[in-house]
């Protein structure tokens, strides 16, 4: 970049080459960025005879909605956002709602347990999620649950199920965040409150996690991204094809040989639709709150 | 994550059965056949048509729009009105991938394959025996090469055949008419052939093989063509060498054969390679019946195909590669009682005619179906199959599907990106394959 | 307001240090089991959940198991490592060296991609949160789509955009070319659909890098920005010497995430349907494991407590380096 003349940023800067060409670049970067998903939905709007025939880069001659018609009904994407929010509200609240408590324990007192507890939480945040998968199934297809949790009368193929494993999985990571955010809390405030006469529940409750919620806001935003879009848990812990979340609607549109693209790009537009009005009406939550977490990295 | 693959092999499944031609001609003698068989299974009154009640819980992997509407046009002609389906539709891929987790918490009745890689879970406890659902009546409407592939290695039989199709070489009359070619019944003619269409500019072989799928089918005609169908299911097994001079004689056959063949055809899919069939841009695919489905509007009017032509008169073109697919009974069903009316149900023309009338693209293995409701297509498999001696399943429903996956899929890759590496692939394939046929 | 809680931060050390003993009566009575809950409830599901099976996956790695029936397992000791370091090493070297490159790619191509448009966009650019939203939306994207738009979308050999731009009408075997573009010695190498799939995985990766910097970058004091470019600083010595430094923790915790996501990376190759020679360990960690047929768990898991291992080693690192540190920084 070149170099240009430094003063106080003042509200417009002034016109420089150094300008131009960082708009240039960014702009440029951002439309190779736009081309695939520009390609995905130009081909939902195609019929996919037509796009078979003069290929995916060619002068449209039918522009139509039929493809987000037929993906809503055969995808039955209704239903599966359904799935996915009995499975994703409670994990996400749950995922927050633990892995607060333990930052909370971890990082407000001092106490013999607090390094081997962070660091159980930070590594199995990054454990392969491969290396779970076979015993968990196993186990959980030995635990009977009540008819009213499950179907199937195991753990196994229950929603239940499901979400306990995103909250288990899931709250490495958020542990992680949360504890460094919580560190840089000043610890007056707990004493203060303790003069006060104030339990462990409310300190946490009332004191800190008021504090805490802008970085609760980022890693809502981010968890939710994270456990929407998974479908590694969902396929091997959940047999019935109609309990799947959304992920699995794509792939429901894919036959024993012959896929239709067409339809799946105007099914997998639906699939995006939640998470990019998350993170677009969270944007500003989510990098706020990603930065205090990372502070202290 | 093995889901959302929709691209991946049309699925493994092996052994080896020989087809009895008679077993297949007494059916294809026509319609009576299900009208005389019935006393035979009234009287055996083994199992009971008709009795069953309360619900029952049908797997399903027809996920794409045609293939699942037909599978509830057969459902709906289920007879038993007292029984209530409920059917658990997952998609094709995700279903195979997962099968093993799927059957260790199942659906009463399931999709899966004849042949090997259903006796490998019969194998493991994981299937219901239906004997008797093949004496209330399915012995005398399926065809001997049939039932043969519906036994395990117990003897006990596990599986309904329902569908099946076919490989071979197809094209469209259309292109062939207006060049004046003729299918080729020899390799002389392929290979002159092949010049004509090169002449007249069009790519004699459209190929494709992302998904690393699609490859074997061409290995297994290339195989049974030149070795026979009995070293094909040896080596399939385990039991032939792949660095044996049979194996490397079928691959310098395929390598004199890739120039007739669309170039680097590792990153194109099957779908885009059929699409230049479908455009004239190639003439022809070794490929299964499914090709139909890449055809506008499944119109498959101008579709035809012939057998892989003979390469060791010895075993001219007696063998054929039509996959089965069909039906089984978990272990411990909840509801057995329906679940067995329902798999004799699946076994019978009734069935397979609903399903055959909205989902045109595969035959059914009933011998005593109303051809008038086929496609000429549709005969025409039939009649191969029919005219076979023996029959295939695939090269991944032949052999551990393990060995076809993690192996085999990567070795006809990679001979195809380096035709002159194939010494080295076929040692690495043996070592390989001593390891996972000794587990 | 990142500055405001480091400002808040800094009077945590006047609580001051204290014996150990005095701490621990924080917690009496009732309140020893509030907190006993708090920590407890969550460390059982998580360690119940992830840690056990992790430990009965390796130990499965000692064993020969189709995954269904308990009672089919045996017991073979080294076996499955020895043959995945034999038979079966030309994969398998093949994919270590994929991970090695994947990671080498990630830091000097989206990561620093990432941190440059981070950078740019974290000044007062006309329609930044456009630009974010653009390079942010790859992340957000379900698998399916994203495998879509590349094999079909850019990479098609005949119609795809890329052929058309590059090819010269030519067809071009984006995803099958499995040639080395870099060879080390004749049966490894870096080849050129893993370049391309490389390309694919810099789409996606990007924006996550982006927005971590954007957020590292939000705390950046910008009077120390400020003096420097007073002092005649341009703006790369700016941001070497006063911006960078100050972004230590977060390039800490990208670090942390290139290195995880290189070794554990995917989906991208997976939904591409894992042309040749673009094997990854989690690629045939999943083929071993997971496959249909019951495969072999034990070999699977082998692979699996091979990525583990990796995996793991790094996270010790990791693990004692960050929490030595802030215990140090809370001890002072």
């Amino acid at each position: 970049m070149s170099a240009s003349p430094a003063l106080p940023p003042k509200r417009r800067k002034p016109i420089t080459l150094g300008r131009i060409l960082l708009y240039a670049f960014v702009s440029v970067t951002a439309f190779i960025w736009i081309v695939p998903i520009a390609g995905a939905i130009f081909a939902s709007l195609r019929p996919y005879t037509e796009t078979v025939r003069d290929g995916f880069f060619s002068w449209p001659q039918t522009l139509t909605l039929d493809n987000y018609r037929g993906a809503w009904d055969q995808g039955d994407i209704a239903r599966k956002y359904w799935n996915t929010a009995v499975i994703l509200v409670p994990a996400l609240i749950f995922t927050l709602f633990f892995s607060s408590m333990v930052a909370f324990v971890c990082s407000r007192y001092s106490w013999r347990f607090n390094i081997v507890l962070l660091s159980i939480f930070t590594a199995g945040n990054l454990l392969p999620q491969q290396i779970i998968i076979q015993p968990l199934f196993q186990f959980y297809n030995r635990v009977p649950l009540p008819e009213w949790l499950s179907n199937s009368g195991k753990l196994n193929g229950s929603a239940l199920g499901i979400i306990l494993i995103h909250i288990a999985f899931q709250s490495g990571f958020c542990t992680f965040v949360l504890s460094n955010y919580m560190k840089l809390l000043p610890k007056s405030l707990n004493e203060a409150a303790r003069m006060d006469g104030a339990g462990v529940w409310k300190q946490y409750w009332q004191i800190i996690m008021p504090l805490t919620l802008p970085a609760l806001a980022a890693l809502a935003t981010l968890e939710f991204t994270w456990i929407y879009n998974d479908f590694f848990w969902a396929v091997v812990l959940e047999q019935q094809g109609a309990d799947r979340p959304i992920t699995s609607s794509l792939a429901n549109l894919g036959g024993q040989f012959f896929t239709n693209d067409n339809l799946i790009a105007a099914a997998s537009m639906f699939v995006a639709l939640p998470t990019l009005i998350v993170y677009v009406a969270l944007q500003r939550y989510f990098i706020a709150g990603l930065s205090i977490g990372a502070e202290k990295g | 994550m093995f889901t959302l693959n929709t691209r991946m092999s049309p699925s493994p499944s092996a052994a080896g059965y020989r087809l009895s031609r008679r077993g297949l001609l007494k059916g294809a003698a026509g319609v009576t056949a299900a009208g005389l068989s019935l006393p035979a299974w009234l009287a055996s009154a083994q199992m009971e048509l008709g009795t069953a009640t309360g619900e029952l819980t049908v797997g399903s992997n027809y996920s794409n729009e045609l293939p699942k509407q037909a599978l509830h046009a057969a459902i709906d002609a289920f007879p038993n009105k007292n029984v209530t389906i409920a059917l658990n539709e997952v998609d094709h891929n995700t279903f195979q991938e997962n099968i093993t987790t799927y059957l260790q918490n199942p659906d009463d009745v399931i999709p899966w394959f004849a042949g090997y890689r259903m006796q490998f879970f019969a194998a493991q406890g994981l299937l219901g025996a239906i004997n008797d659902v093949w004496d209330a009546g399915l012995n005398d409407i399926q065809s001997e090469g049939f039932k043969l592939a519906s036994t395990g290695q117990d003897g006990q039989l596990y599986f309904v055949p329902w569908t099946y199709y076919c490989w071979g070489i197809h094209y469209k009359p259309s292109v062939f008419a207006e060049n004046g070619w003729t299918p080729p019944t020899t390799m002389e003619e392929l290979a002159a052939l092949g010049e004509a269409m090169q002449g007249a500019g069009i790519v004699p072989f459209a190929s494709g093989n992302d998904g690393r799928w699609p490859a074997m089918g061409t290995f297994d005609q290339l195989n049974f063509r030149l070795n026979g169908y009995q070293f094909h299911m040896d080596l399939m097994a385990g039991r032939e060498s792949w660095t044996d001079e049979r194996v490397k004689n079928v691959f310098t056959a395929w390598e004199a054969l890739l120039p007739l063949h669309q170039e680097n055809p590792n990153g194109r899919t099957w779908e885009e390679a059929a699409s230049a069939v479908v455009n004239g841009e190639a003439a022809m695919m070794t490929i299964g019946n499914f090709i139909g489905e890449v055809f506008p509007d499944g119109d498959t009017s101008d579709l035809d195909f012939f057998p892989w032509p003979e390469m060791n008169p010895e075993y001219g073109t007696e063998t054929i590669e039509a996959p089965i697919d069909g039906w089984m009974m978990a272990a411990n069903p909840k509801n057995p009682e329906a679940a067995k009316e329902l798999l004799y149900h699946f076994g019978t023309a009734d069935a397979q005619e609903a399903f055959l009338t909205v989902n045109p693209s595969v035959i059914g293995a009933a011998t005593d179906i109303d051809h008038s409701i086929f496609t000429p297509l549709q005969i025409k498999g039939l009649e191969a199959v029919a005219a076979a001696r023996s029959v295939t399943q695939f090269l991944d429903r032949d052999t551990s599907p393990e060995f076809a996956s993690n192996v085999a899929g990567q070795a006809f890759a990679d001979f195809l990106a380096d035709p002159s590496s194939i010494d080295g692939i076929l040692e690495d394939m043996q070592a390989q394959a001593e390891v996972i046929f000794a587990e | 307001m990142a500055t405001v809680i480091q400002a808040q931060a800094q009077d945590s050390p006047q609580a001051g240090p204290r014996p150990q003993a005095r701490r621990l009566r924080q917690f009496d009575g009732r309140d020893f089991w509030v907190v006993a809950a708090m920590a407890g409830i969550p460390t059982i599901l998580h360690v119940g959940l992830v840690w056990i099976p992790t430990i009965f996956s390796i130990i499965l790695s000692f064993t020969n198991w189709k995954g269904i029936r308990l009672d089919d397992i045996t017991w073979v000791g080294f076996q499955n490592y020895v043959q995945i370091f034999t038979v079966f090493q030309k994969n398998f070297f093949q994919a270590l060296i994929n991970n090695s490159v994947l990671l080498i790619f990630l830091f000097i191509g989206p990561t620093a991609l990432g941190i440059g448009l981070a950078y740019l966009l974290d000044r007062d650019v006309r329609g930044t949160r456009f630009y974010q939203g653009v390079f942010f939306t790859p992340v957000v994207l379900s698998l399916a789509v994203v495998g879509f738009m590349w094999q079909s979308v850019i990479y098609s050999p005949e119609n795809g955009l890329a052929t058309q731009i590059f090819g010269g009408g030519q067809p071009v075997d984006w995803l099958g070319n499995q040639s080395f573009l870099i060879p080390f010695g004749s049966t490894y190498g870096v080849s050129w659909n893993f370049v391309a799939i490389l390309v694919a995985i810099a789409w996606r990766h990007t924006g996550y890098i982006m927005v971590l910097y954007l957020a590292g970058l939000k705390s950046v004091d910008s009077s120390l920005r400020e003096a420097a470019m007073l002092d005649g600083s341009n703006e790369w010595q700016t941001f070497r010497n006063v911006v960078f430094p100050s972004l230590k923790p977060i390039n800490v915790v990208v670090a942390v995430i290139t290195v995880i996501e290189a070794l554990r990376a995917f989906d991208i190759i997976y939904v591409l349907n894992v042309p040749r020679k673009t094997e990854v360990l989690s690629i045939l960690t999943t083929n071993n494991l997971l496959g249909e047929g019951g495969g072999n768990v034990g070999r699977g898991s082998a692979y699996a407590t091979i990525l583990f291992i990796l995996c793991f080693g790094f996270v010790i690192w990791y693990v004692t380096n960050h929490y030595r540190q802030t215990q140090e920084g809370a001890d002072t």
